[in-house]
């Protein structure tokens, strides 16, 4: 039976700040219903409210008109209510079938576990729904936007009536993510309702019945699907937003960053990245596309010095740094944003501040001997969050409670601290907001002019056709071929899907 | 997807990874060692008769026999020596032929090893080898027990440091409940729920309270020391009352007719007490619950991302309690073992540090009940032997002594790294 559920003046307070503001909203049965809104608006602190994660500290829920105060998850489990997190709740040493039938566990016996009932039900799930997934993978083994699938089929294998979806579809590829637009429209039909939360704005025009906006904390208004990407983004930011970079052609220099032959074996003995060659010059971007997991994880992580490559070299201006470790990388001027911010970008239980200066405490400007220079780190740390527009309580608070992407604008900000002689950044845009995507494809166009060679990799297809000015395109590990900007999307989307140039007959996709 | 294929099986290229030559370096060495000791050993030994019985003492009816161990010695060193040139050549195998290889060339240095201590013997008198399984048993034992009370809180996210507190409860307690009720099961009972006791302090504190687990293992280890300590010399010496207080039945052994009679092996696994029987019972129990059942997929998802057990609805806090409670009786039937598993009487602190090396075996047997058994076991061999070779001057008995403490260290040391503990061991979770 579809369920009615209704938000009356919800209110929540993290100490003195004021994360949600007396928030009413709706949610009729089998509607979609999008949340936009800012990097910090407030979105995911009101749906750990629906879902007993967060109390209150006023205002009710209302469920089918019936007053309910949710404990925990669990209360909230009771009444129908399924939700996709934002953050994964995935635990990663658990096979992908294990994941999703924690809960709600597949038995041949009383408490006796059936893993091969909860492959069989993981398989049909993922058959029904499209969403590809190998039921006896470790969930710690998979790239992020698999991660991201296996948190769907959780949520969706519960049956729940309210569905909330926070920012699902910001690791998945342009084919999953219309697959899960399927999915959304065809529960709907059931008469389940959805809350769906993005960033992007093209989404939420798809699939969307109603929408509605808020702004530090508070409903700011709604509107129909059929309002303009311009009219959304100026609401959700009460600006106007350019929703395209402009940049002025580069002006190439040098070959900053080559590599020759580089080789990536992995702990289980594939190559993961097989003899890659390219070069990056001073002044352009060199945006490397491709579905996630054919290498691109791998090949970064050696530019890093994270892995070491198995074979091949990677010169820095001329220099072999192909044995060089992460912080001589760093020292060498490589800035990076990782991929995964919260396994590789910060440490959530220190405060912004510290964040800002992971890389750079060890120099003159912000330590003096053993000793740190706290009214610099502290100064630093106002002028950063000013500029990168950081919406944090204060500098003092650890990321950790941040909103996902604020966490991303800390990384961000830091990377930008330091003299670069090459930029690496990995979706440098997960989870971030409209108005902050503007400002950081700004930031890295500026860092192109002044002569860095700035290395994008994305699975995002707009992202890459913004920002770059060479687009290198990765399938199984190697570069199948390098194009201009003006590819069309389609003959790209071939590349990706694995057609070699020289052989484009053979393609049957 | 014929493209898919048609690439994938191209253009792989040809180098040889890192961890391939770390792996033959690393073999090279420790066979090359092994082949210089027993080369060593060999050149030392002058006489290379040696007796030795299969039972665990040498008596009238079984006597000691006699043998030649100048052949096993040239096996050995033969082993050890084709698998330095297997490794030389990087051919040694993966998978399970390379783990025999690896057995082979250890039961080839040990062998080397027991044969230079007991050979040459001079005088009337030779020290025989006996079978050291049985003692390896019964000595592993407790220190089983301890250890699965480890893995069952720490898969759930409690940090145990206080095993040997619990060891300590659950021997005063066995003595006392066995004296009393005149049997020594009942010494069982009483053991169980000393060491249920503990946990339900350590439940309070850590879970409730939220208190430093690390910090409040050692408090709880302080208290039961004290605790049996002083309630120790309150028993009076007095025979009449002393015999309801502090003179336990001893568990009986109860050999399975049958099985008992396999050579070597026999005697050690089925000629022991009911509470060794348990402990068999317990490990097979806890591996299946831990992994084959729902409770148990739960409890791991608890100890390793407990915001993710929450959110699909499970009471971290509850199975939290669960799995302590579970534990503190495992660990108080550890300790019956050192009063009515064993010598009887509680003497002050009984378990003699049994509950640290139980800490031990679980990171050894990395949180995994089968793993922390192996561990127990190869401390409880190195405990026994130790004993056995102390009858010979062949070693210094100081660090003869030292030596099961020693490898325990280099056990962990070796194993640290490459083993990670449950992700959220020893975090409180406040939902
Ligand atoms: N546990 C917490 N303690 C203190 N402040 C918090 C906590 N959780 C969230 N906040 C603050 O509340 C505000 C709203 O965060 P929330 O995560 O709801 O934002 P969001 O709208 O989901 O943003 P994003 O689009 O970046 O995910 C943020 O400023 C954040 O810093
Ligand atoms: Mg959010």
């Amino acid at each position: 039976m579809p369920v009615k559920l209704e938000i009356k003046g919800l209110t929540k307070k993290f100490g003195s700040f004021t994360a949600n503001d007396h928030i009413d909203l709706t949610i009729e049965p089998g509607e979609i219903h999008c949340l936009l809104g800012e990097n910090g608006a407030g979105k995911s602190t009101l749906m750990n409210m629906l879902y007993g994660l967060l109390d209150p500290t006023e205002g009710e829920i209302l469920v089918d008109g019936e007053p309910v105060t949710f404990h925990s998850p669990s209360d909230a489990i009771a009444v129908g209510i399924g939700m996709v997190h934002q953050h994964f709740m995935l635990v990663p040493v658990f096979t992908v079938a294990e994941n999703v039938m924690l809960g709600r566990e597949q038995t041949s016996a009383p408490g006796v576990l059936s893993r091969t009932k909860a492959s069989e039900f993981v398989h049909q799930l993922s058959e029904r729904y499209g969403l590809q997934v190998d039921p006896s993978a470790l969930v710690e083994s998979l790239p992020v936007g698999a991660q991201q699938r296996v948190e769907i089929l959780k949520a969706l294998s519960n049956e729940a009536k309210v569905l909330i979806l926070d920012e699902p579809t910001a690791v998945l590829t342009p084919q999953e993510i219309d697959e899960l637009m399927d999915i959304m429209r065809s529960l709907k039909e059931l008469g389940t309702s959805i809350i769906f939360i993005t960033h992007k704005l093209r989404e939420v025009r798809a699939v969307g019945d109603r929408i509605s906006v808020i702004r530090r904390g508070k409903v700011v208004g709604t509107a129909p699907p059929t309002a303009t990407e311009a009219e959304l983004a100026e609401m959700m930011v009460g600006r106007e937003v350019k929703l395209k970079v402009d940049k002025a052609p580069p002006k190439t220099g040098e070959v900053v960053l080559s590599v020759e032959g580089c080789t990536v074996v992995d702990p289980r003995g594939h190559q993961v990245v097989k003899d890659v060659s390219f070069e990056a010059r001073a002044g352009e971007v060199l945006g490397i596309a491709g579905v996630q997991g054919n290498g691109q994880t791998e090949l970064i992580k050696a530019l890093l010095g994270l892995v070491r490559p198995d074979a091949g070299v990677i010169r820095l201006d001329g220099e072999d740094i192909s044995r060089h470790g992460p912080r001589e990388s760093l020292d060498d001027g490589i800035g990076y944003i990782p991929e995964d911010r919260s396994h590789d970008g910060y440490i959530g239980a220190f405060s912004v501040r510290e964040n800002l200066i992971l890389d750079l405490y060890r120099t003159d400007r912000f330590s003096r001997g053993p000793a740190l220079r706290l009214d610099d780190i502290a100064a630093n740390a106002d002028h950063r969050i000013v500029e990168f527009d950081i919406r944090t309580e204060s500098a003092s608070t650890p990321v950790s409670s941040l909103s996902g992407g604020n966490q991303q604008k800390v990384v961000v900000a830091r990377e930008f601290s330091r003299p670069l002689k090459v930029l690496v950044a990995s979706q440098p845009t997960r989870g971030v907001d409209v108005g902050s995507i503007e400002f950081i494809h700004k930031r890295i166009i500026s860092e192109r002019d002044k002569g860095t060679a700035v290395i994008i990799v994305s699975t995002e297809l707009d992202e890459i056709f913004a920002l770059s000015d060479r687009i290198a395109v990765m399938y199984d590990g190697r570069i199948v071929d390098t194009v201009s900007p003006d590819i069309r999307r389609e003959d790209i989307g071939l590349l990706m899907a694995g057609a070699t140039p020289d052989k484009p007959e053979e393609v049957t996709v | 997807m014929a493209v898919a294929n048609a690439i994938s099986d191209e253009g792989i290229v040809d180098v040889r990874d890192r961890t391939d030559i770390r792996r033959q370096a690393k073999l090279v060495s420790i066979f090359g060692l092994v082949l210089l000791a027993l080369i060593a050993f060999y050149s030392r030994i002058d006489d290379f008769h040696i007796v030795y019985t299969l039972g665990e003492r040498v008596i009238k009816d079984d006597p000691a026999k006699e043998i030649n161990a100048q052949p096993i010695m040239i096996v050995g060193i033969v082993v050890a020596a084709l698998a330095l040139l297997l490794a030389a050549v990087n051919r040694v195998p993966k998978g399970a032929l390379g783990a025999l290889g690896y057995l082979l060339v250890g039961v080839a240095f040990f062998s080397g090893f027991i044969i230079w201590c007991y050979a040459d013997q001079s005088g009337a008198f030779s020290v025989a080898i006996i079978n050291p399984f049985p003692g390896t048993i019964r000595l592993a034992t407790p220190l089983i027990f301890g250890a699965i009370a480890g893995c069952l809180c720490e898969r759930a996210g409690v940090i145990n440091i206080a095993i040997e507190g619990q060891f300590l409860m659950g021997a005063f307690f066995a003595a006392v409940a066995s004296s009393m009720a005149y049997s020594a099961e009942m010494g069982l009972v009483g053991g169980i729920l000393a060491g249920v006791a503990i946990a339900v302090l350590l439940g309070v504190f850590a879970l409730r309270y939220q208190v430093n687990q690390v910090v409040l293992g050692v408090v709880l280890i302080a208290l039961a020391t004290g605790l049996t300590d002083f309630l120790l010399s309150q028993v009076p010496d007095d025979p009449d009352i002393k015999k309801y207080l502090n003179e336990p039945l001893i568990l009986e052994r109860v050999p399975i007719s049958g099985l008992v009679n396999i050579p070597v092996i026999g005697p050690a696994l089925f000629n022991q007490t009911i509470l060794v029987y348990i402990m068999y019972a317990s490990v097979v129990f806890v591996t299946l619950l831990l992994f084959q059942t729902t409770w148990g997929l739960r409890a791991r998802s608890v100890g390793e991302h407990p915001k993710a057990a929450d959110t699909v609805g499970i009471k971290v806090n509850r199975i939290r309690w669960q799995a302590v409670l579970l534990g503190g009786a495992f660990a108080g039937l550890g300790g019956a073992y050192f009063t009515v598993g064993s010598t009887g009487t509680f003497d002050s602190n009984a378990s003699a540090g049994n509950g640290f090396i139980a800490l031990a075996a679980v990171i050894m047997g990395r949180w995994n009940p089968v793993g922390a058994t192996l561990a127990s076991l190869l401390f409880g061999f190195c405990f026994t032997l130790q004993a056995q070779l102390a009858f010979l001057d062949k070693i210094p008995g100081e660090l003869l002594r030292a030596s099961p403490y020693l490898i325990t260290v280099i056990a962990v040391a070796g194993s640290v790294g490459r083993v990670r503990p449950p992700a959220a061991d020893g975090e409180p979770y406040q939902s």
